[in-house]
């Protein structure tokens, strides 16, 4: 049934097919069934969110609240929202592609290899780009202003549209489930497979144009954040004193602004080569895919670390923190930090050492790679002897910390082996492969985001999480890894390559059936926190903080009341040292009543972010379907927001001093009548947010 | 009584599993059948053992600080405010560093000793074979002895192989893990790859690099002969009379993997040439 007369110009590319459920009904196998599944739980969750927001008559609360919000706590939160949403999906992805090769030795399985293809596609990119980098930049957002003791960042529109456009780029992935299909060229998309010659579907172009929006928001939020840090820190906070989540949130930034722009190009080029007939990675007329591959590169090796330094910023704070203790070797882990922002930008070759380039050059990125291990051992170190000789808790954070170090070490064992150039020849491409950046990532981005998440949840809602099922999760997280990935070093080491759908070796057989079941234990780890949000939010009243510091912490983050007022900070605080917080519970008062407060501006609302961000998805949209008029109208619509947003005078709020000195006062009056707790107790109701001072 | 037998079962299932396991890595390098994965295997160890002393400590120290300084244990000293010591500072810089530089000398050695573009040092002349990546299979030919076979691969025992390889489609990459690492094949350029087989044999080939959805099926089979038997395979492969002819050239290019391998008893001049050149034309 192809679409005729007016309706190639309105539809562009769209048939009927296109529809999982046209593809179902007529090839009613259970890969099809699968695919018109997630379709319709996409449609269904859509429809039963607006319904639900309109039967509760939350729209408006919604808009002027939540979407609109310039402020860098409500945008923290949304991203994290998002990650948490993308995070489900892709991991539904990873269990079905994981029972699918356990299931297809010697056998097709359950999954067509196209769908297979797109699972783990999609799978990539979603955890890369719609998952991992929503939650480091939502938990940036959210602390690291009140770390560096500032009321926002340093360009809140700015933020906003870095989330919307985030968010239409996810909105998009979300789209190829149900309209048409996506991209089977991997996370990656390596041309010549992804060019029209070898893949003229919609597919890669979904995949061009969600990360193409999504690696202009990490770029813009890079230039914030990067600004915000430089700007933007309250008197006395100089740069060797700001916290080390500051410190990494600087390095993870700089790096931002230098390798986004590579993938932006990179995408851009392949979208000119299927949309305009250009030939930058064609076979013929003179292409090179070899050129995409280093763009690819240049930009992915520094992802990896732009995902990994701020894992190692929470880590910093949860360690110092659960210990009661200095953090150890404070400028050896400044200097490691940064050692590593410049190192990350030297070894990108090293994902492609079986390119055929010559010795010489694999050695010299061989050897970089390798260096890098020296500031990561580092850090290491510098966490254990900070729980050396101090009081250490194991509260589900510090659990998270823990983990990360035994498992990250494994990981970096086998990256070291991958590192040298021979080594790498053979298990390449392979399981192995999957296995490594799986060991690394997993603890080193996913665990610290979730020990960021749970340290830091009573800060912005006012109430703790629960514990019991914080553990349980904790503990599915790390069985569940061990379980579903250690298999693979071992099948990888075999020679089984990754992306195989069916499998002929039945010696891999119970390789695959424990990676099977790993996996089914992560999934029950999701659900765990899902339980736990739940519990937590039943038991709110009981777990209240509202004080602000359940943890006795040590940074400006913790010295306001939880939830943290719109302006974060009635007086601009000054700091004297690495631990401010700390260190004026120790020697003062920081509860003290300032005598004078004085109005606040605040930026005003703005809805230019989500009409950038859902008309550039459209745009978007329009490009991958090749209906022009969408495209030309939402580039339009967002030209025409740029504008008018430029001519917009009325953008400041004034929160007036006699409100600043309501809700502190009240805050303050909570503070005196709360109790203030000793550490072995700060897991029970009894904590409520204020920290006992023993010296 | 139950809580024996049921550790017993579980000891059980686990030795399964690792003698599944050792089943598993057969198929890899740990039984290297040729002189370039032996060395590649020597190198796993040699830097496995590296890395053991790297990383025990940590997974020492990490469990055992924690644990020893937990909070309920008052008799642990507490100072909250110690943060640097010079001495460790010393141990957790100098070492790592020099473990790194120690590894360097191996690893640019090694990278040199095992570049695939390398030739392998023997008294006989390397047999050349040209591998040209297919939609999802392999074409290997080979160029004095005028045949060619998709998806098997037939060499002789002991002497070098020199395989020059392309892609008549999109970016692949040809693995043997029993005999040597892997390097990608792309369409309009040449890569090469250097290895011999120690012992007669049949051992697994592949396509690494995922290219459609035939990408599971590109598997081959490398066949290690004796020299005589490889002689009488070539013999025998010529007079099949079931040329690479027009037909055959035009079948390659069709997106399939065939259900058994194919012999070719002659092969057009250059066909190798052609390809590489072929896939630089506008399409």
């Amino acid at each position: 049934m192809m679409p005729q007369g007016i309706w190639p110009a309105v539809l562009g590319r769209f048939v009927w097919t296109s529809l999982p459920f046209v593809r179902a009904w007529e090839h009613p196998t259970a890969s099809e069934i699968i695919g018109a599944g997630a379709a319709s739980i996409v449609i269904i969750g859509a429809v039963s969110t607006v319904a639900l927001i309109i039967w509760f008559g939350k729209w408006r609360f919604l808009w002027s609240e939540w979407l609109t919000s310039l402020d860098h706590k409500k945008i923290g939160i949304m991203y994290i929202v998002l990650a948490f949403v993308m995070l489900s999906r892709a991991l539904i992805e990873a269990v079905l592609m994981r029972l699918q090769q356990a299931a297809a030795i010697n056998n097709p399985g359950f999954l067509a290899p196209d769908h297979f293809a797109q699972l783990f596609s999609t799978h990539g990119s979603i955890m890369i780009f719609f998952m991992a980098m929503p939650f480091l930049a939502g938990l940036i957002n959210f602390v690291m202003p009140l770390q560096i003791g500032s009321r926002d960042v340093a360009f809140p529109l700015l933020n906003s549209i870095s989330l919307w456009l985030t968010g239409g780029a996810a909105g998009l992935m979300m789209a190829s489930l149900v309209i048409g299909e996506f991209s089977t060229g991997g996370w990656s998309g390596y041309p010549p497979y992804t060019e029209l010659a070898f893949s003229p579907g919609v597919g890669p172009d979904y995949w061009i144009w969600a990360v193409t929006l999504g690696s202009i928001g990490s770029t813009l939020t890079g230039i914030n954040f990067a600004v915000t840090i430089y700007k933007m820190r309250c008197p006395g906070m100089d740069l060797m004193r700001m916290p080390l989540f500051v410190w990494t949130a600087l390095c993870t930034s700089i790096l931002m602004i230098f390798a986004m722009p590579p993938l932006t190009v990179a995408t851009a080029l392949l979208a000119l080569d299927r949309y305009l007939g250009f030939h930058f990675f064609t076979n013929d007329l003179g292409g090179n895919m070899m050129n995409y591959a280093n763009l690819f590169w240049l930009f992915g090796h520094p992802e990896v670390y732009i995902l990994i330094l701020p894992a190692f910023g929470v880590y910093s704070e949860v360690v110092s923190t659960f210990s009661t203790k200095d953090l150890y070797g404070y400028t050896s882990l400044v200097l490691a930090t940064a050692a590593i922002a410049l190192l990350s930008f030297t070894v990108w070759v090293h994902h492609f050492f079986t390119m055929g380039q010559n010795a010489n050059i694999n050695a010299v990125f061989g050897i970089a790679t390798m260096t890098i291990g020296v500031p990561t051992g580092v850090k290491i170190y510098d966490w254990i002897w900070t729980m050396f000789r101090g009081e250490v808790r194991f509260t589900v954070p510090m659990l998270y910390s823990l983990a990360f170090m035994m498992t990250f070490v494994l990981g970096g064992f086998t990256g070291i082996l991958l590192a040298f150039p021979p080594l790498d020849y053979l298990v390449h491409n392979t399981l192995f492969l999957v296995a490594h950046f799986h060991n690394m990532l997993i603890p080193g981005l996913l665990y610290g985001m979730l020990a960021g998440y749970h340290y830091w949840f009573p800060k912005a809602f006012g109430f703790r999480l629960n514990e019991t099922w914080g553990r349980i999760s904790f503990g599915c997280w790390v069985v569940g890894f061990y379980l579903a990935f250690m298999p693979l070093y071992v099948l990888g080491a075999a020679g089984l390559a990754r992306r195989t759908q069916e499998v002929f070796e039945t010696a891999f057989r119970p390789w695959l059936y424990i990676a099977g079941v790993g996996a089914l234990i992560l999934l029950c780890a999701l659900a765990s926190l899902v339980v736990q949000l739940w519990v937590s939010i039943r038991q709110r009243d009981a777990n209240r903080v509202f004080a602000g510091d359940p943890w006795d912490g040590r940074g400006l983050e913790w010295s306001t009341s939880a939830p943290p007022p719109e302006y974060n900070f009635a007086i601009l605080p000054r700091v004297h040292g690495r631990d401010p917080f700390y260190d004026r519970k120790r020697n003062g008062d920081p509860y003290a009543p300032s005598g004078s407060y004085h109005d606040i501006v605040i930026p005003k609302n703005s809805m230019t972010g989500p009409v950038i961000g859902v008309f550039g998805a459209a745009t978007a949209f329009g490009l991958v379907w090749h209906m022009w008029w969408l495209a030309i109208i939402g580039l339009l619509v967002i030209i025409a927001a740029v504008v008018a947003r430029s001519f917009a005078r009325d953008v400041h709020e004034i929160i007036s001093a006699d409100k600043v000195e309501r809700i502190e006062g009240r805050w303050l009056r909570a503070v005196v009548k709360a109790t203030s707790i000793p550490r072995k107790v700060e897991m029970k109701p009894v904590n409520q947010g204020l920290a006992r001072v023993s010296g | 009584m139950t809580a024996s037998r049921g550790l017993l079962r579980l000891f059980g299932m686990a030795a399964l599993v690792l003698l599944c396991g050792c089943d598993a890595l057969k198929l890899g390098v740990m039984n290297h059948a040729g002189p370039i994965a032996t060395s590649q295997w020597h190198l796993y160890v040699i830097v496995g053992i590296v890395l053991v002393f790297v990383a025990s400590p940590v997974l020492l120290l990490t469990p055992l600080i924690a644990w020893h300084y937990r909070l309920s244990n008052t008799s642990s000293a507490f100072r909250p405010n110690w943060q640097f010591s010079w001495i460790l500072e010393f141990f957790i810089w100098i070492p790592p560093t020099a473990i790194v530089i120690g590894l360097s000398f191996l690893l640019w050695n090694y990278t040199h000793a095992l570049d695939p573009y390398r030739p392998l040092t023997s008294d006989q002349p390397a047999l050349e074979v040209q591998a040209v990546a297919l939609d999802w299979k392999w074409l290997f030919i080979y160029p004095d002895e005028r045949v060619a076979a998709i998806d098997q691969m037939i060499i002789p025992v002991g002497r070098p192989i020199h395989i020059s390889l392309t892609s008549g489609t999109v970016m692949q990459a040809l693995l043997i893990p029993r005999l040597a690492g892997q390097i990608y094949a792309m369409a309009g350029m040449t890569t090469q790859l250097n290895l011999a087989a120690s012992q007669p044999g049949t051992y697994l080939g592949e396509n690494t690099q995922f290219n459609g959805t035939g990408f599971q099926n590109e598997k081959f089979n490398v066949i290690a002969l004796a020299p005589a038997e490889f002689a009488q395979w070539v013999d025998h492969v010529r007079g099949s009379a079931h040329p690479l002819d027009a037909a055959a050239y035009a079948d390659l290019f069709r997106r399939s993997s065939p259900p058994q391998p194919i012999a070719f008893s002659s092969v057009p001049p250059a066909l190798f040439q052609r390809i590489l050149a072929q896939s630089r034309e506008p399409r």
